[in-house]
Order: structure tokens, then sequence, then C-alpha cells
């Protein structure tokens, strides 16, 4: 056991290293790396753009995509190696994970010759951003069962509905969005997936602001939108095999740093200070055993990261097992804010910066939700690392028209 | 980034495994469990020709010379095997003889730990609660005979050599090595007849401190715990994972209405909380072999995190075992309660789970490694 580099990858490392101190600056000790964005500022955008093409134009943009598409053809070890390094360095928020790490693939797999040309190197390159619009308002865990339309109309479609939860939809250039073609088969049977033009006639784009007061993303109106048939992606009635594309390149983000933000060490920290039913909180047994098993989790899942590079070292792939960071890390951030709050008494109930336990306990909800609720995240693990059989359904065979389901 | 075992450590995994699908089916702890035995003799036999129990033990002194890495993954299989043998309490004993033993005491004593004609176990507790220096009333005379009574001696049953901690004639904390007979050493009715504990009495015994007696017992005696935890929180993920597997089989097995329980979202999604609790154990476990292995200073943050994880994983996985074979499960004729048992015996015996994690917090505070265990990112790929 070991935690340095193959010679290759301390190469890699080296070069990659070189390259960042060439034209950025390391981050100044304490400072954080950059947060999801979640601006609308158009001079951030252009900023993310110019660094990406930077990247792009000395080889460091799209590691793992093949070369005739602009990639390099590496392995995933070495993608996470690059995010490793990039986060030790001052540089703009990526706003090209969703593009580049999962539509982009897909387009590689459903595209046609004409849509890979035309799209994936300026994709590749940050020249033209990318978003998905999949879930609905009455569509999220079961996101087949979305009401939105597409209609042929000569030889362009026509979509109609509303879509949400869309991230980025103000600054991106193109998205990805499934409607459903036909609605007298099963739901899965009826669906497809279009390249929408996000500046086409007919498209609203609307913030949703949170619980939490941020608003990051999107509800995005479809009315009358015309799409003409060449940008449709993959068959027609098809489009949910190539969602499943989409779904499986949602990676954890491995290498990044999943669990910053308030940990268990902010904790002790904050119950060293704060007063405790006798003595300090420190000393109160049941804050102390709270504290411990955060710690066991919060530990644990970093482990388990170990373990995972240590499987893209070797050149496997890993699998839904990953499922876990999000099950257990996501409950485990809210469960430690939620402490940190509780800790400081009455003047818990006063936003404080000095420890960001408030802001951190009214962002949590969210994350338990976004990308897979807990139940989800319980129902792939079950289901596809551990083999168990799924749920009996009722709307399989059922035409999508005739199923009940909710009020558009 | 290689946080993985070495492929000779797995080969011996692998070989252990073998070993004991063949010698140790679940009927042997049962047999155990079900007479009068303190433990599997031939198995014990067995252990000892496969050099387990002298893994640690320099090749001088008849051991085979592997690292706690490979101490650390038998472990893992004779607890996936229930093994009815003392083999993590024993090896602890061997530890501290290995770490504070005189020469003349390694020279000695090992060779027997190695052959398996020595077992050791930890007189440690005499009254209800955790074990703290102020809770020790056992004394060693200044003939270095010991007086007092020990309980819930783990393994004690089985052992003949205890390491026992007393006082001396000015008060100060010891350790000392005492022989055990029939005389000295009575079986408890143990929640885990499979691993029986003991009462220990000492009455005028005589015993040797262990080591020369300069170095502070107490700080000694947690250092060696740490050491253990790591080991037998080895044992405790085997013991889970065996317990999550027949339980895994079961759901797929069982039908009720009409389905495969295990089909049934509210079966399905303590399958899946159960498999993230072991993944942590498994994870924070495979660190703390790392801290001991390379005796890192964080080792005692990485040793109480791997306890409490793997304690924490055990026990539940025995209990919803039980509780998903269903009636059944509750039977003397399943296996279900040799794991139940088993994963409480193991939680207590290097001390409960609740001074574990009084312990972890005291690390983070204190900062008794600073910064180990805290880091955001592998060791050597900070540079």
């Amino acid at each position: 056991m070991d935690f340095t580099d193959t010679p290759a990858e301390a190469s890699f490392r080296a070069g990659a290293r070189a390259f960042l101190e060439r034209h950025t600056e390391r981050l100044d000790p304490g400072e954080a790396p950059p947060g999801p964005f979640i601006g609308e500022d158009p001079a951030a955008v252009r900023r993310s753009q110019g660094w990406q093409a930077l990247k792009f134009d000395h080889g460091w943009a799209c590691l793992t995509w093949p070369q005739e598409y602009g990639g390099r053809g590496l392995g995933p070890m070495e993608q996470v190696i690059w995010n490793q390094e990039e986060l030790r360095f001052r540089t703009p928020v990526n706003i090209f994970s969703i593009g580049i790490g999962m539509l982009g693939p897909t387009l590689m797999k459903h595209g046609t010759g004409e849509q890979k040309r035309r799209h994936l190197a300026k994709m590749a390159r940050g020249d033209e951003v990318w978003c998905q619009l999949f879930s609905e308002p009455g569509a999220g865990s079961d996101v087949a069962g979305l009401l939105t339309r597409a209609t042929r109309d000569g030889a362009d479609w026509v979509i109609d509905g509303q879509k949400t939860w869309n991230t980025g939809a103000h600054f991106c250039r193109w998205g990805v969005v499934i409607a459903r073609t036909d609605p007298d088969v099963p739901k899965h049977q009826g669906l497809t997936c279009f390249i929408v033009d996000m500046r086409s006639a007919g498209i609203e784009v609307r913030p949703i602001r949170q619980m939490n007061g941020g608003s990051g993303v999107n509800d995005v109106f479809f009315d009358g939108v015309r799409v003409p048939d060449e940008n449709r992606l993959g068959d027609v009635d098809g489009g949910w095999r190539v969602a499943i594309t989409i779904l499986m390149n949602e990676r954890a983000a491995i290498g990044a740093r999943g669990m910053a933000g308030f940990g268990p060490e902010d904790l002790v920290r904050l119950a060293r200070e704060a007063d405790g039913p006798r003595g300090k909180a420190i000393e109160d047994s049941a804050v102390r055993a709270r504290i411990a098993d955060f710690h066991v989790r919060t530990a644990g899942l970093r482990f388990t990261t170990y373990r995972t590079l240590t499987a893209l070292s070797r050149g496997e792939t890993p699998g839904p097992e990953n499922a876990i960071h999000k099950l257990v890390g996501s409950p485990l951030r809210q469960r430690m804010a939620a402490l940190g709050v509780e800790l400081q008494g009455p003047a818990g109930a006063a936003m404080d910066a000095a420890y960001g336990a408030q802001s951190a306990w009214l962002a949590a909800p969210g994350m338990r939700l976004a990308g897979g609720t807990d139940e989800i995240m319980r129902n792939i693990i079950a289901e596809r690392v551990l083999g168990l059989p799924a749920e009996p359904r009722v709307d399989k065979e059922l035409p999508f028209s005739a199923m009940r389901r909710n009020r558009a | 980034m290689n946080f993985d075992f070495s492929e000779e450590q797995k080969l011996l995994r692998t070989t252990a495994r073998d070993y004991l699908e063949d010698r140790a089916p679940l009927g042997l702890a049962r047999s155990v469990l079900e007479s009068e035995a303190a433990m599997s003799r031939e198995l014990w036999a067995g252990a000892a020709e496969m050099g387990w129990l002298g893994a640690v033990i320099p090749e001088e002194w008849g051991g085979a010379g592997f690292g706690h890495g490979e101490l650390a993954l038998i472990a893992e299989e004779l607890g996936r095997a229930l093994a009815p043998i003392p083999f993590g309490t024993s090896a602890t004993v061997a530890d501290a003889i290995l770490l504070a033993g005189t020469e003349e005491q390694k020279r000695r004593l090992l060779t027997g730990f190695a052959t398996g004609d020595r077992i050791g176990t930890l007189a440690l507790a005499e009254r209800r609660g955790v074990v703290r220096p102020e809770s020790v009333r056992a004394t060693q005379g200044r003939d270095g005979t010991l007086s007092g009574t020990k309980i819930g001696a783990p393994d004690g049953a089985a052992a003949n050599l205890a390491l026992v901690l007393a006082r001396d004639d000015a008060g100060a904390l010891v350790l000392a090595l005492a022989e055990l007979d029939d005389g000295s050493r009575t079986a408890e009715e143990s929640i885990d007849p499979s691993r029986p504990t003991a009462r220990l009495s000492f009455d005028g015994t005589p015993a040797e401190p262990l080591g020369t007696g300069e170095q502070d017992a107490w700080t000694l005696l947690r250092r060696l715990l740490d050491r253990a935890a790591v080991v037998q929180s080895f044992e405790q993920l085997g013991t889970a994972q065996r317990a999550f597997d027949l339980t895994r089989e079961q759901v797929l097995d069982r039908y009720a209405f009409g389905r495969p329980i295990g089909s049934f979202q509210a079966i399905k999604h303590r399958m899946a909380d159960l498999y993230a609790s072991l993944e942590i154990a498994r994870s924070n476990c495979y660190y703390a072999a790392w801290a001991l292995t390379n005796d890192d200073p964080g080792l005692p943050l990485a040793a109480c995190t791997a306890r409490v994880a793997a304690t924490e994983a055990c026990n539940e996985a025995s209990a919803e075992m039980v509780q998903l074979f269903g009636g059944a499960g509750f039977t003397w004729e399943l296996d279900c309660h040799l794991f139940y048992r088993r994963a409480q015996n193991l939680a207590l015996a290097l001390g409960p789970i609740g001074e574990w994690r009084d312990r972890l917090v005291d690390c983070l505070d204190t900062g008794s490694a600073p910064g180990a265990g805290l880091r955001t990112e592998p060791p050597a790929a900070a540079g």
C-alpha cells in the first residue's frame, strides 16, 4: 500500500503542473478552489470560456475524449490527476462538466456524422457551452414520465412544455432536450432526444429561487419551439437509450474535493468554543459521539475515493458502487451542519459567516435531491451493485396516455 | 496511488479463505458453541501449521515474519468463518511482548505463541464499565505475585497466559504476565460460547513484569489496544461481510406476496444502507492497516475510526440478519444467532464503542496526531 504515483502518472502530473504554473497562480494556503457556478455574470462565463480555450489549445482539455474529437484519448486516471492539480490553482469555475462530461460522449455514441463534426470541437474548446433539459415539474425521479411534447411538422419538430432544474440555460448555446413523441405506447418507448439551439424563438428561461435564497438553476419553457429533424439525436422514439447514456456518464466527481465545506474539523473548533450543558460543548458526551460518527463517515468516504483511484490507476472502470458517496455524503453534510447550528444555542438562529453552519444547513436539503434522491441512490445500490430485483411496475406495459400521472 | 493490499497479501488471503471454507464451516463455530469446549483445538493447530499464529513473530522466534497487513487479512478471513479460536486476542499478547518485552522474554515466550502452545488473554476489567486507571484494584506485590480478580477476559476460557493490568505497591499501574491454570481461570457463561470469556482470580499468583517495567503502563496499554483494534476491526469486517452476504442470498431466495422479498424497497433500502456501512468500514480499515504497517503518527485516530466503523457495521449487519431472516432467524437451528453473538463479543472485547468514539474525538481535539486523518488528499500526493 502506498499513496504515490506510478512513474507514468508522476510524469503526467509534472506536465500538468508545469502548464498550470506557466498560465495561472497557485491558490494561497487556505484559499478555496472555485465552487459551482451560481451567478449569471457574463464576464465570469467569458473567463471560463477563455481558460477552456487555453487548455484546449495546449492539449489539456477533454483528456479522455478520442483524438479525432479533439481529446487525447487518455484514461480516467489522467483526468483525475489533472483535476487534482487544477484544484490547487486559481482558475475560473468550470461550466463545461455537463457538456463535456455527459453530452459530448453521448453525441459520440448516438450523434450523426454531421452532428459530431458540427458540435464536438466547439464544445471541447468551450466556444459553445451546453446544457441538459430532462427534469420536469411532474417528472423527477420518474423522468420517463415527462410531458413535454415534440410533434412532427414537415421537416421540423415543434416542442412544447416545461423543463426544470436546468443548469446554465441563460449562457448556453445548445441544449439536449428529451420529449414525448408518441403518447400511445408505454412511457419509455415514446421518447425522443433533440439538440436545441438555445437562442430559438419560443424558449424562455426563468431562474428558480431556491429555499436557501440562491438561484443557480432555471425553469425553461418551450412554446412552439421549432427544431429541424437533422438536430434529432438518435432514433425517433429511441430517446430513452440516449438518456441512459447521458445518465451513465453522470459519474461521481472523482478526485474533486467531494467533502469540502462544513465538516468534523469545524465542529471540533466550534464545540471547543461554545458552552455546553457542563463546561464546553466538546465535553458533552452526546456531542462527542455525534462528531465521532461524522468523522467515521467523512474519513470512510475519503478512503473509499482512494480505493476508487486505485482501481482507476489499474485501468479498471469504477461502477455504480460510487453511489455511496452521494447516499452517505449528502445526509451527512446536513446532519453536520444541523449540529453546527445547534451547538451555537440561541445565537445559532442568526446567519454566521465565521463557521458557515447556517448557510451549509440551508443548502444541504438540495444535495439530497440533486442528481437522484436518497431513495433513488438506494435503489441504484440495491439493484445495480447488490443485484436485487426491481419493484414490479404498473406502468411498464401501459400506454403513456392511459397512465395515471401528474397534471401538467 | 495503490490503496490496496499487495498481490502476495491477496494470495495469502485467498489461501486462508480456501483453507477455512474447507476446515471451518459455520458448523464448527456451532459445535464449540454447543459444547463445553473453549475453542476448536483442531482449527487452532491448523492455524499454527498455516503460520497464522506466528504471522508477525520474526522467524528467529519461530514465526512467519509477515507484517501487520497480513495479520489483518488473516483476521478478516477468520471473522468471515466465525472461527472459534482466540486468534486476535492471543496475537495482541504476542504483540505486547514484541513491543515491550525484554529480549529474554521474547526468546522464551514468542515461539510458544507461534506454535499455538501459548494462548494469551487480556486481564483488564474488574467491574462494569469502561476500564480506566482508577478502576484498577488488582495488585502486584513486591515479590511479583498478583492478587485480585479480573472479569470478561476475552477468549479467557481458552487462554494460558494473561497480560494483567495491576498496581504495584507504590500504587503505579503495571502490566504483568501471569500463567493461568484451572485454579485461576473460570469460564464465564458467555453471550458467545463459541469464544467464551473468563473470570481470572489471582491470589498470590506468580507473575513477571512485561519488559523492564520502565515504560508508563497506561500509555503502553493504549498503544497496544490501538494496534489490536486495527486487527480486530478486520475480524469484525469479515464477520459483517459474511452476515451481509448470507442476508443478501436470503432476500433473493425468500418469496412473500408473490415476489422475492429483496424486491421490496423496504428491504432493499435497508440492504443499501448496510452496504454503505460496510464500505465505510472497509475503507477505514484499509487506512488503519496502512497506518499500523507504517507506524504512522496518525495511528491512534485511524485505529479509533476503523474500530468504530467496523463495530457499527458488524453490529448492524448481524442484527439486521436476524430480522431479515424473519421468524426462522430467531431459531436456534439457523446460524443468525452465531453472528449476533459474535458481533457483540467482538464489540466488547477491546472496550465498548462509546469508549472508542470518545477517544476518537480526543484525537481530533488534542491533535495527538496533527493533521493525520484530516488530510483531504493522499499524503504523498500533497507535495
